[in-house]
């Protein structure tokens, strides 16, 4: 397959961005200024994404629809307000995850974010669910842009009024040059921010206009290290087909009323794993001294036994210091327990630690 | 100090009676990005021309790094250790990674000179 390009490409490319294969797509890994400037600038100002890699999934329908979309996700749709966004998945049969995902509520259905490596299986998948009987749209005219950082909604309120007033994870429609956009408040760096859905042709006046008010363009580099300060987990690496939504420790995603009632794909393993059957978590992995344990990094515990493996490691630019995840034995997690590495074949010491690791308060 | 001379796998080194220095050159730390860690070789440790002889790695990513010449490690730069970030500042000067006692000469003649490195260089990278 061709390798595809958002409509910012060019965009990107007069900034001095340097590109990487990332999902059939040449996604800005960097801009001149690096990833460690460019992630202190998204926390201390404000950074803006380009992430039209992602799936835009709009499925029309009512209450019925809920009533499907419960069977293959985790989350409470008879409760979603209008306009409300939900952090959920795409769940397999097995328990496991297909695709993390964002849902929004919109007047004629629901608007999700799909990641871009999952977003046609994604689509395949629930096409073959509902059948029929829903109307699916996954869209290539619209972009995906994030703005993200503290000073996101002072500055997006200048070129979009009234959008300083929407509350974390919920979104509403604004317009811009006569065209209508989507926004929400939300993102993927732990920062306040907002992700705006805008036609391909108006993305770059409008990037434009943010970047005119001291906005910075951030890439994908910096954006892995943002997310996982955060504590977030990458589709992929962190959590796949293989992970439960409990193993992953991502509990808090999955509503109370389906935790308690069940009816979606994989039930049996999330109770069973709720009720005493779990044998590992995704924990945070802080590495003493500067070792940077990546993916794949053996973790074992203080007696030499094999423990788990790390998931995502990098260097943490606002933190200071190298941080990771991973997956551990039940009985290994307690923060502060101590474990060892394994990096090119020598053992480094490295500690259980809490997530995320970087703290920030959202607007709610 | 002599003229640099420098290696495909973008190292530099400047050559002092029969000590050289090693470290990486300004377009590596390019390609590499922020660098964050770095592991250099033990002293007295014997290495072959095109060895490892250390890692970097940045945000991004790992790489090797490797003695352009055969010889004994003799010192090595602490400072780029606790500072991995100097590294990105001054690669061709401060930010020096080792030193290596040179067991034949020959060797150098392979090395390209600054003009054929940049040319180099430009050939491959993207």
């Amino acid at each position: 397959m061709e390798t595809q390009k958002t409509a910012l490409y060019d965009y990107h490319k007069s900034l001095g961005a340097k590109f990487v294969p990332f999902a059939g797509y040449e996604m800005p890994v960097q801009y001149s200024s690096g990833i460690v400037e460019e992630h202190k600038i998204t926390r201390s100002k404000a950074g803006l994404f380009d992430v039209s890699h992602m799936g835009q999934l709009l499925i029309e329908g009512n209450e019925d629809l809920s009533l499907e979309l419960e069977k293959i996700t985790p989350t409470d749709l008879k409760k979603i307000k209008l306009n409300q966004s939900k952090y959920s998945f795409l769940m397999n049969e097995q328990g496991g995850i297909y695709d993390d995902l964002i849902i929004t509520k919109v007047e004629n259905g629901f608007n999700i974010v799909l990641n871009a490596a999952c977003k046609n299986n994604d689509f395949k998948i629930i096409k073959n669910f509902l059948g029929n009987k829903f109307k699916l749209t996954l869209y290539e005219n619209l972009s995906l842009i994030a703005l993200q950082g503290p000073k996101s909604s002072e500055i997006l309120e200048q070129t979009i009024n009234g959008v300083s007033s929407l509350k974390f994870m919920n979104g509403n429609k604004f317009s811009y040059k006569d065209k209508k956009i989507y926004i929400t408040r939300s993102g993927y760096t732990g920062e306040d921010g907002f992700e705006i859905s805008i036609p391909n042709e108006l993305v770059e006046d409008f990037s434009k206009k943010l970047i005119n008010k001291g906005v910075k363009l951030i890439g994908l580099g910096a954006r892995d290290t943002l997310r996982l300060e955060a504590g977030l987990c990458l589709y992929g690496h962190d959590i796949n087909e293989t992970t439960s939504p409990i193993e992953a420790n991502l509990k808090w995603a999955i509503s109370k009323r389906r935790k308690d009632e069940g009816g979606f794909v994989g039930y049996s393993k999330i109770k069973s794993d709720m009720n005493g059957s779990l044998t590992r978590l995704r924990v945070g992995v802080k590495p003493e001294g500067k070792i940077i344990a990546r993916e794949g990094v053996k973790i074992f515990s203080e007696k030499n036994e094999e423990i788990g493996s790390i998931t995502s490691g990098t260097f943490g630019p606002s933190v200071n210091r190298p941080i990771a995840m991973g997956y551990v034995k039940l009985n290994f997690t307690k923060l502060g327990t101590k474990v060892l590495l394994e990096v090119r074949g020598k053992k480094y010491d490295a500690i259980i630690s809490e997530l995320p690791f970087y703290k920030k308060s959202y607007v709610r | 100090m002599s003229e640099k001379k420098y290696s495909k796998q973008h190292e530099w080194i400047s050559i002092e009676k029969d000590i050289a220095t090693v470290g990486i050159t300004k377009h590596a730390t390019e390609m590499l990005g922020d660098i964050v860690f770095v592991e250099l070789p033990e002293k007295g440790k014997n290495l072959e021309k095109e060895g490892q002889a250390g890692v970097v790695e940045s945000t991004k990513a790992a790489s090797d790094v490797y003695t352009p010449i055969t010889g004994e490690i003799t010192e090595t730069n602490q400072s780029i250790v606790d500072d991995p970030a100097a590294i990105n500042k001054d690669p061709e000067g401060a930010a020096w990674f080792f030193k290596i006692k040179i067991k034949n000469k020959s060797e150098l003649e392979n090395l390209m000179s600054r003009a054929d490195y940049d040319k180099f260089a430009k050939e491959n990278s993207n």
